[in-house]
């Protein structure tokens, strides 16, 4: 059964968009690291880069709409050129801004001074840490990530962030490292910060719990590994409908380094555009017809309405 | 002897009870619920079944235990402790046998 067959016959379907309350901009597929389970397929040899002008139109479109919150990903965003007037301007503009840092991008060159700008922007960070255990990190992510990462984390603490009742919010994404789902978000965010403060005095506030999309670099992983059949079935059959009003394309909506508009980062990666019938362009944001539409679904929409969900 | 153990033959489980429906039903109903969280947690109930899938080393059950550790945040450093500890016992449970050779053996010595 398809996602769009499944969500009907679950009462929950079609589904539509309940406003935009999140704008996620994806500034560019060019990263300094290349992660197995990168569903952008992001790395140093891409060069999708989001341009001066759709950076602009995207600015315009967050102007007097009910929109709080700007959610900047990648690749690494930090190496857009616009990044830090991107985030100026929007917190000029009152939005929360998140940022999805990969932590490591501060020990490239001309990114000094990046954890003093998100602390004097009051940017909120997610990053990822697929482990608390270095092998795990670094199979996944590369040789001496995860070092790099505690670094950069402990930096982060001596800046404020992470620390109980500090409004500089660091929050850490836990993914599988392979064709099998994670487990409960609160007892993992539990173990996270028990073992993260023990071994190395790191503080955060809370974790997330990711399920690997069937798409991108993951997906080339389930098929040369011979598990993409059994993982869409795993998938497919830890459907849950509690999660589905949840969903985060319910209240976001992602714009593409080239300012086409998606209705969520995963669909970008698939190739999946907002549907035909609303503006498919940052340039052409119209708020009331794309907080009220339709949304693009295919099978790997079932990531996120397995088990507890993953949004 | 490669027709033993097939990845397959895992997802025919119920068909073992075809012949027996009620039996089936009941065993099947007595495992799951013993492995739902209680005053042990979910994941110490993975790490029980994992280390009576390595004593008793069935692959069906090491196969699934061990993607249910993963399933729970453990790595290969969680599993390879746990299956250490199940084999210790193991190891210790023959082990302590010895003393009854040691009673048999001073028992028809001079």
């Amino acid at each position: 059964m398809t996602f769009k067959d499944k969500i009907i016959q679950s009462g929950s379907g079609p589904l539509q968009a309940a406003g935009i309350e999140i704008l996620q901009v994806n500034l560019g597929y060019k990263c300094n690291m290349t992660c197995k389970h990168c569903h952008v397929q992001a790395g140093p040899g891409r060069d999708e880069m989001m341009a001066e002008n759709n950076v602009d139109a995207l600015l315009d479109a967050l102007t007097g709409t009910g929109i709080g919150c700007l959610d900047i990903t990648g690749g690494a965003p930090e190496l857009n050129p616009h990044f830090r007037r991107l985030v100026r301007k929007a917190r000029e503009a009152g939005l929360t801004v998140i940022v999805r840092s990969n932590l490591t991008i501060y020990y490239e060159p001309g990114m000094e001074g990046l954890f003093d700008f998100y602390r004097d922007h009051g940017v909120e960070i997610i990053a990822s840490l697929p482990h608390y255990r270095e092998a795990v990190v670094d199979r996944v992510r590369g040789a001496d990530v995860f070092r790099k990462s505690l670094s950069a984390l402990l930096l982060l603490n001596s800046l404020g962030y992470g620390a109980n009742g500090s409004s500089l919010r660091l929050n850490l994404v836990y993914n599988p490292q392979g064709a099998f789902l994670p487990p409960s978000q609160a007892a993992l965010e539990e173990e996270y910060k028990k073992e993260l403060s023990a071994r190395y005095g790191i503080s955060f506030n809370s974790l997330y719990t990711f399920i690997n999309m069937p798409i991108g670099r993951f997906k080339e992983f389930l098929d040369r590994s011979g598990n993409y059949e059994k993982y869409m079935e795993k998938l497919k059959n830890s459907f849950n409908a509690g999660t589905v009003c949840g969903l985060m394309c319910r209240r976001l909506i992602n714009v593409g380094w080239d300012g086409m508009l998606y209705d969520c980062d995963f669909n970008q990666m698939a190739g999946l555009a907002v549907l035909p019938d609303y503006p498919r362009h940052i340039g052409e944001f119209d708020y009331s017809l794309l907080g009220e539409r339709k949304i693009a679904v295919d099978d790997h929409c079932f990531g996120c309405t397995a088990g507890q969900g993953s949004t | 002897m490669s027709e033993y153990y097939k990845d397959e033959d895992l997802d025919r489980f119920c068909e073992v009870g075809k012949h027996s429906p009620d039996l089936f039903r009941k065993f099947m109903d007595w495992y799951n619920s013993s492995l739902q969280p209680g005053l042990l947690t979910k994941r110490e109930k993975v790490l029980i079944g994992l280390a009576v899938a390595h004593v008793l080393q069935c692959p069906y059950c090491v196969d699934s235990y061990t993607k249910s550790c993963l399933e729970e945040g453990m790595t290969l450093e969680h599993i390879t402790e746990a299956v250490h500890a199940a084999s210790a016992v193991r190891g210790g449970a023959s082990l302590i046998h010895c003393i009854q050779a040691h009673n048999a053996a001073d028992k028809v010595s001079l």
